[in-house]
């Protein structure tokens, strides 16, 4: 029989003024297999940590509860306690009285006082049915690999390389660089980025270290970190490699627009791009008009692209520096020049001249051909009339977009992008530029539209992260992969089918065909658990058992309330 | 029955609806406590034995919530959750369980207002349908 272990914590007022923690206790004591119950004013605090990792020592304890806040931030707190107390890791269980009682019944204090019971109830439940785990350990292959070669992926690149770990960079084009190839100056500071290129290229081709493909893209991909598989298509031939970590840096690309403002059939209506190219050859013109939010905030593409008032704000002081005399006009939705540096460029144009006018997305300026240049009636929003003004060009300032061929890449490395096409890392701010899939990275334009200044600081974050398990040479695997009772397999398949990272495969033990978890490659998500028709099937810490009981748990407290 | 207390039990999948619901907490929005949450990691692994044995036996109500479609941590976990809990509510409708006792929806991290608006027009349905009538039968 185990020796459960329950701590209820009061965290100061925040579950104690609601819960009634010490009744909590007494009713914890009485509960099947529990040695002892306690309660601590803040039980993640070194004080707390300190009484609970006595008591496990004094009261020969086999597992421990604690009652608290959320597993999800605080459990490697507690896990650590127990591992220091002798206790396996494996053998601790979290009730979340705080998120999920005191905090959402506040007024409630009654009731809030019996869920935590019943909570705690179903966690002993649980607790009393746990075994120890042992997590398992990988090797990692001391390769790296970055898809796409424009300033993300070259920085990450050149920075995995610089710490001595072969790179192989694929690129989808003839040439590296990737959009910067187009754009010669970038705000907010005007650095040229032929430079900024040459460098990271010359970096790269220097070294022994790097391997760049060119007019490359991935075929076929398989593993998991530590041990990817990568077969590529070069040109008219297929190279095979071995990787331990992938950063994703396939960026993004300007929208095209479609069919508005006269893009296409009036030849003074330019994209943004069309510009920087003109600028870039020296040709300015004396007159511009920037139309911000092409096609995004709008319904169908609601999210806001963020870089292209700042590449608006430093192509129209491009104008103003060449050409002092140019009137240039920026019709826009709002502006959205974040940072000082960039907050600096608006304040900078503002007074060189440039005038910012608002428009509404129910009155969107209308563009008529002129024959030197295009002329724009729009609605001014302060003198609530249409007025009219003309430009030698408009431009249109249009999103960057997810990249072609996104969903395949996600669908190959098994990795989640959002509605408009754009990567999801494992979380915005816990887990930055990590996929949730280990041993992936990401970084650029891919995971957001950025600025250079974002994707370098992205790349060398994407780098420095992929490099922490190539330089370990291994790593650990959470002990919540899924397990076969070979006894109870019946060979059906239907968990292979089912695991989305192919992860399962059937295989011959002791001469009993059945199916054989890769821990390795298991995530741990137990969708094989819930296929397997024979509960042969079982993930660790998560038993078909351990959820029985805290069923069964909930159950029985339902019905002696109902005879109550 | 006035002093009916549902007793009904939430299995939220570990990225989404669980962090959705301690969103919730963390935002102090107040709901009914008659919810008590089971953490899986995917919103996939939930058996359909599970649900069985709560209703059978008498929980007034599961809740399974998972993440929006195209948002699964696991890919694609919850394509398989979509197709599974709907199938199961037919079957327990032809066994006579009322499938309303059932719900399926999908919370994601940054919706806590949601996880608060599932709880509590679930927590009401309940009330309407009133106990589970399997809740006094002893097997």
């Amino acid at each position: 029989m185990q020796r459960v272990g329950v701590f209820v914590c009061h965290c100061g007022h925040n579950i104690g003024s609601v819960v009634d923690v010490e009744k909590v206790v007494e009713y914890a004591k009485q509960l099947e297999n529990v040695a002892v119950a306690d309660h601590n004013l803040y039980s993640c605090s070194e004080e707390g940590l300190g009484s609970i990792k006595k008591s496990i020592r004094e009261n020969k304890l086999d597992v421990v509860v604690v009652a608290a806040c959320t597993p999800r931030t605080h459990e490697p707190l507690f896990r650590r306690a127990c591992e220091q107390a002798g206790v396996n890791k494996y053998l601790f269980e979290f009730v979340n009285i705080r998120e999920h009682c005191s905090w959402i019944h506040a007024k409630e204090k009654e009731a809030a006082t019996e869920k935590a019971k019943r909570l705690i109830a179903m966690g002993v439940a649980k607790a009393s049915l746990l075994t120890p785990q042992k997590e398992g350990e990988a090797s990692v292959i001391p390769v790296a690999a970055v898809i796409g070669g424009g300033i993300a992926g070259l920085t990450a690149a050149a920075s995995l390389v610089s710490q001595g770990i072969e790179t192989h960079v694929i690129e989808k084009e003839a040439r590296l660089g990737g959009l910067l190839n187009n754009i010669s100056v970038i705000g907010p500071e005007f650095v040229e980025t032929e430079p900024l290129i040459r460098r990271l290229k010359e970096d790269l081709e220097r070294s022994p270290q790097a391997h760049i493909h060119l007019e490359s893209r991935i075929v076929e991909l398989g593993g998991f970190i530590g041990n990817f598989d990568i077969k590529i298509a070069e040109g008219a031939k297929t190279t095979d490699f071995k990787v331990g970590a992938i950063i994703v840096a396939t960026g993004g690309r300007e929208l095209e627009p479609t069919n508005v403002y006269g893009f296409g059939k009036i030849p003074t209506v330019i994209t943004q791009m069309e510009l920087e190219k003109r600028l870039a050859g020296g040709a300015a013109p004396s007159s511009a008009i920037f139309i911000q939010c092409v096609e995004c905030r709008q319904p169908g593409r609601e999210y806001c692209s963020r870089i292209c008032c700042n590449v608006t704000l430093k192509n129209a002081l491009r104008i103003i520096r060449s050409n002092p005399n140019a009137r240039v006009t920026v019709l826009h939705r709002d502006i959205m020049s974040y940072g000082t540096t960039a907050e600096r460029l608006y304040r900078e144009a503002s007074e060189s001249g440039v005038s910012f006018m608002r428009y509404g997305l129910e009155s969107p300026p209308k563009i008529s051909e002129k024959e030197d240049g295009a002329s724009v009636e729009v609605f001014d929003e302060t003198l609530n009339e249409n007025i009219g003004i003309s430009g030698e060009i408009v431009v249109l300032a249009t999103p960057i977009i997810s990249q072609e061929g996104t969903a395949e890449t996600a669908k190959l490395l098994k990795v989640p992008a959002d509605k408009n096409g754009f990567f999801l890392e494992a979380h915005v701010k816990l887990r930055p530029v990590e996929f949730a899939t280990d041993g992936v990275f990401i970084c650029g334009s891919a995971r957001w539209p950025s600025h250079v200044t974002e994707c370098i600081a992205q790349g060398l974050a994407a780098a420095a992260k992929a490099a922490i398990p190539i330089r370990g040479g291994k790593v650990v695997i959470e002990a919540i992969t899924a397990e076969v009772d070979v006894e109870r397999c019946a060979a059906c398949g239907n968990c292979v089918l089912a695991c989305p990272y192919e992860a399962i495969e059937m295989t011959v033990i002791d001469g009993k065909r059945c199916a054989k978890v890769n821990e390795a490659q298991c995530k741990g998500c137990g969708t094989c658990v819930a296929a397997c028709p024979n509960d042969a099937m079982q993930q660790k810490g998560f038993t078909t058992r351990q959820l029985g009981a805290m069923i069964d748990a909930l159950i029985k407290n339902c019905k002696e309330e109902a005879v109550e | 029955m006035t002093d009916f207390k549902p007793s009904i039990l939430a299995f939220c999948c570990n990225w989404c609806s669980y962090a959705g619901a301690d969103l919730a907490g963390v935002s102090r929005l107040q709901m009914p406590p008659n919810v008590h949450v089971i953490r899986v990691m995917c919103s996939a692994s939930v058996k359909p034995e599970y649900v069985i044995k709560a209703v059978t036996q008498g929980i007034d109500g599961v809740l399974v919530l998972g993440c929006h479609i195209g948002d699964c941590h696991y890919l694609t976990g919850n394509h398989r959750t979509a197709k599974r809990i709907p199938l199961l509510q037919k079957i327990l409708d032809e066994a006579g369980i009322d499938s309303r006792r059932i719900k399926l929806d999908w919370v994601s991290a940054a919706e806590g207002e949601k996880y608060q608006k599932v709880v509590t027009e679930f927590v009401e349905e309940i009330r309407r349908l009133g106990p589970n009538p399997l809740r006094e039968v002893r097997f």
